[in-house]
């Protein structure tokens, strides 16, 4: 137990402190490299709370493409990012409101919140002991969610053909291989056979 | 020393609270925005299995996994809007982005 609460504390704390990075870091590749430090203590809590599965999801689906991605575009993008650090200071008021606002309304919500007296009579998937967690999501993510994991593979494909069509330019004066044009030509289109009598030329 | 549903919820409001704070002090960088986002909904993810895990029942922690589907598909989505952006008016200031008049 003492182990469980050490980890958790040292998670949550890396966690915590590298999200307060991201947005406090001056340059953005370093926000980026916090991202993944807090998405992987993240990762940590999620082991810690028994979601092994979500735990390693999390580890490929955020640190292998999400925070790669924004680590690409970050570093391809020709910015100075100085100038875009102006203001930060001008917008440090409005930001502390917004942010004493949310936090009274959480301690709002947290101070008197319960839990309903019929909520464990509601549980749709109980966790059950005998088989590992990974097995368990996939006994319901293929029977009850069919229709919910197929719509977020639609997504996905959506966001992937988006995100080509988007990026895609089509630039003027570059020449490219046309492979049509290659099979279609004949011999007759460019050979010229020419019968020029000796000591006369064209 | 237990740790139980509490201290999860607290951590998730804090990074939550993060993400908000990041957007609004960085009002020029819509990277760092983007970043944010992302922060929020890493939040969301951990209430939704801290909650899987109180009340033992695996749904929240199907649903974290859809957050997270979504969350990658904004992700890509949000970057190549800022790459063609940037392509077109070689910046990526949040205050320039008014070409709609919106």
């Amino acid at each position: 137990m003492i182990i469980q609460a050490i980890a958790f504390y040292l998670f949550a704390i890396v966690a915590v402190g590298s999200g307060a990075m991201v947005i406090a870091a001056r340059n953005p590749v370093h926000s980026v490299l916090f991202l993944i430090l807090a998405f992987f203590n993240s990762a940590g809590l999620f082991v810690l709370m028994g979601a092994e599965f979500l735990a390693m999801i999390l580890v490929v689906v955020y640190v292998g493409a999400v925070a790669v991605l924004f680590l690409f575009v970050v570093m391809m993008l020709d910015i100075n990012f100085v100038a875009l650090r102006e203001g930060f200071l001008r917008y440090l008021p409005i930001g502390m409101a917004i942010g004493l606002i949310l936090l009274v309304e959480l301690i709002v919500v947290f101070g008197t919140w319960v839990v309903a007296p019929s909520a464990p009579q509601m549980v749709v998937a109980p966790v059950r002991p005998d088989i590992t967690n990974t097995e368990a999501l996939g006994r319901i993510l293929y029977t009850d969610y069919l229709y919910l994991f197929q719509t977020a593979g639609l997504i996905l494909l959506v966001a992937m053909i988006g995100a080509i069509v988007l990026t895609l330019r089509q630039r003027v004066g570059v020449r490219r291989q046309s492979i049509a044009a290659q099979v279609t030509r004949r011999r007759a289109d460019t050979l010229e056979v020419k019968d020029v009598p000796s000591g006369s030329g064209i | 020393m237990t740790i139980g549903l509490g201290h999860y919820l607290t951590v998730a409001a804090i990074l939550f609270t993060l993400g908000i704070f990041g957007i609004f002090l960085n009002r020029k960088n819509v990277i760092i925005i983007l970043m944010s986002v992302e922060l929020m909904l890493l939040a969301v993810n951990i209430n939704l299995v801290a909650f899987s895990m109180s009340l033992g029942d695996l749904v929240g922690q199907v649903f974290a996994m859809f957050v997270l589907t979504v969350a990658a598909a904004e992700a890509a989505i949000g970057l190549a809007i800022l790459v063609v952006y940037f392509r077109n008016r070689g910046s990526i200031e949040v205050e320039d982005i008014n070409v709609m008049k919106g």
